[in-house]
């Protein structure tokens, strides 16, 4: 049994110009102490998805189906109140903005020790201990002084490491991380990457890594999926996601990348823009920026199916599979034989 | 490095190579002030200290470091944006610095600039047309049929539909609104493109689009970049020649394989080992020196080599007394460390161990 199995996730939105269709059809496992990343493009569904599995959506204007089971109960069908039980304390969330994510007239001690009332049934000195010692476990420099600081006085980088302690302070099974390093510089990057994963090993907890960037992806993820236009397109081991990727939207985003082990005189890239998804393309959503485009992809939209000798590789596209495995090819020996 | 071109006030015929830009100890303090009527200053924020640098005709020169090392500074300055504090700006073989706004005036023709935010940088209340032909207008170059005629043929050479010139920036997305800013900074001809992160607010796909059409045009008309960024791949990917910068100075300049392959100075090292590889069998096995703690305060920068707070190779009783000077390593390539990187990778214990240091450096 998975940590969390999401099925046939939808999330419409209804807003003034019709219903957008923001996750249409999302569906992945998660198993207790992995990492999942999920990449795509601005736009492409992957924070949606996220907040639908937290109940952080506005629930006037949005249509939710599908279900997400964690832990024997579904979140989608849970009631509000039993859902804030388990926001903040199985499940927590780090977002992409260390900067607004944090009270500013709230010091970080505080705001610390309310996480940990909320859930836990403690004295306040000990939820002050206990929110000492995360701070101290994520790497915040004289701990003791700068409980009582306010966010305004801690950097970027040090501000996303109070978010991590605050999101783990009760300990969750779960933590998504929703672009957590994306307002980061390459250093601080790294600190915060080598931290998640040193404290994924320490609490055992699941990651739901939310990024545009494969190279993030390729340094923490144990599977990967692959959302564009409210889909999932792709879905494989790490380590089979870039060593065989079967999807023209996953070769164009790794072509496209410019890259320090590589040198290429021009970026692949992927003509024309992501569509709107008031209006979503008939048939496969990439048909009309896919360079190996057939008649097939504009009416039909592909399943998400198992490719033939690994059923943990999943892909959506109509084409066969010797040709998506000679262009897979193709795309890596050229990125390969240009870093030689 | 001397220009000494820099010395005539009136251009030179045609510059050698070296000397198309010329940044020579160029320093830009930003003044912190308390009191209200009496505006005392109390401090200084050294946002650029003291960089030196030559662009050559035709290349790019990327320019790297984390957010508050003075990159865009350094960009405003060069272009006149902000008064330099001190320090001289030779362009195309003339002094720059100290020239007033009308002795500017026809130097600006010849150097435009390209912003990060295609969202801020463009007036949403023009039409695209009449911010493309804007700085047509302010030159006079043309009549108001000429000035159409070329605000269609930039925007048709920037990949947009000329019929477009009648919409507003938000009918665009936001690889369209930057191909907007690059027809904008084309429509005078200029010799030398400024671009300040013009690609980090786009989607990786949108951002290949981007720096392919940048490439494209370099070559289509001999254009000079100056190309900052804080993606080193990025940064790879465009340059020549790359810059990086530290706390307002200059630690390491070399030519694009030299910094990638054999940096010399540890700040660089660290730079590049933190970048992630999108490649999980490299990506993991690689060795990687992970940095402690922030970029210190400008105000109140550490003495002497600025990294050496957070050096892995720093030598107490040296590097905190003694400024390093930019030390040459052969080809162009130089860098600001007493203890240079002897190879590539190295391990964060590598690193520790401390090297030789430069006394009668290079070749």
């Amino acid at each position: 049994m998975a940590l969390l199995e999401v099925q046939d996730l939808k999330t419409y939105f209804r807003t003034d110009d019709g219903i957008v269709k923001a996750v249409d059809g999302v569906s992945f496992n998660l198993e207790k102490g992995k990492t999942l990343g999920i990449v795509g493009e601005s736009g492409s569904g992957k924070s949606v998805t996220c907040l639908t599995i937290m109940g952080l959506n506005n629930r006037r204007n949005t249509i939710t189906s599908g279900r997400a089971m964690f832990k024997d109960h579904d979140l989608i069908a849970m009631s509000p109140r039993r859902l804030r039980d388990i926001r903040g304390n199985d499940i927590a969330m780090i977002f992409q903005d260390p900067m607004t994510s944090l009270n500013p007239v709230h010091t970080i001690g505080r705001q610390l020790v309310e996480a940990i009332l909320l859930h836990r049934d403690v004295t306040k000195a000990q939820a002050r201990a206990r929110a000492l010692e995360m701070l101290k476990a994520v790497g915040i420099p004289r701990a003791e002084r700068r409980i009582d600081d306010y966010p305004h006085q801690f950097s970027g980088g040090m501000r996303q490491r109070v978010m991590i302690a605050m999101a783990l302070v009760n300990n969750p099974d779960l933590l998504i991380a929703d672009e957590p390093t994306t307002a980061l510089d390459v250093t601080t990057q790294a600190q915060i990457l080598s931290l998640m994963h040193k404290l994924q090993e320490e609490f055992g907890s699941a990651i739901i890594m939310i990024t545009h960037d494969l190279g993030v992806v390729a340094e923490i993820a144990d599977d990967v999926v692959v959302m564009y236009a409210a889909e999932v397109v792709e879905k494989a081991p790490v380590g089979r996601l870039f060593e065989r990727p079967h999807m023209p939207y996953t070769w164009g985003l790794l072509g496209s990348l410019p890259r320090l082990d590589a040198t290429v005189e021009r970026l692949v890239q992927i003509q024309g823009q992501p569509p709107s998804m008031l209006n979503p393309p008939r048939g496969c959503r990439f048909h009309p920026r896919c360079p190996y485009v057939m008649n097939i992809c504009k009416t039909d939209d592909p399943p998400l199916r198992p490719v033939p000798d690994e059923p943990e590789h999943l892909d959506a596209c109509h084409l066969d599979q010797e040709t998506k495995d000679r262009e897979a090819k193709k795309l890596l020996e050229t990125m390969r034989g240009a870093a030689a | 490095m001397s220009a000494q071109a820099a010395l005539a006030d009136e251009p030179l015929s045609v510059p050698a190579g070296d000397d198309f830009l010329v940044v020579d100890d160029l320093k830009k303090h930003f003044p912190v002030t308390r009191g209200i009527i009496f505006q005392k200053q109390i401090a200084a924020v050294k946002a650029v200290d003291g960089v030196t640098f030559s662009v050559r005709e035709g290349e790019t020169l990327g320019v790297v470091g984390e957010s508050g090392c003075g990159k865009s500074t350094m960009a405003r300055c060069i272009m006149r944006l902000l008064e330099p504090t001190s320090g001289r700006i030779v362009f195309r073989g003339r002094d720059i610095t100290n020239l007033t706004r009308a002795e500017m005036r026809p130097v600006r023709r010849e150097m435009m600039m390209i912003f990060q935010d295609p969202y801020a940088s463009l007036n949403g209340r023009k039409r695209v047309g009449f911010i493309v032909a804007e700085a047509l207008e302010v030159h006079k170059l043309g009549t108001p049929a000429e000035v159409k005629r070329r605000v269609q043929e930039l925007l048709e050479i920037v990949g947009l539909n000329p019929e477009h010139y009648n919409r507003f920036p938000h009918e665009f997305s936001g690889g369209q609104r930057q191909r907007i800013g690059v027809a904008r900074a084309l429509a005078v001809n200029p010799k030398l493109i400024v671009c300040d992160e013009p690609v980090s607010a786009l989607d990786v796909s949108v951002q290949a689009q981007i720096l392919n059409l940048l490439k494209d045009l370099q070559k289509e008309f001999g254009l000079t970049y100056v190309f900052i960024a804080h993606d080193l791949n990025v940064v790879r990917h465009i340059s020549d020649r790359v810059m990086v910068m530290y706390l307002g100075h200059a630690v390491e300049v070399a030519n694009r394989d030299d910094l990638y392959e054999q940096p010399r100075h540890p700040y660089s090292g660290a730079l590049l080992s933190a970048v992630p590889i999108p490649d999980p069998e490299k990506g993991r096995a690689r060795r990687q020196v992970v940095l402690e703690g922030d970029v210190p305060n400008p105000i109140n920068p550490p003495s002497a080599c600025w990294f050496h707070p957070r050096c892995p190779r720093f030598v107490e009783g040296h590097c905190d007394v003694d400024t390093p000077e930019l030390y040459p390593f052969g080809d162009g390539h130089v860098a600001a460390c007493h203890y240079p990187l002897e190879r590539w990778p190295m391990t964060m214990e590598e690193m520790a161990r401390h090297g030789t240091p430069v006394d009668h450096p290079g070749e």
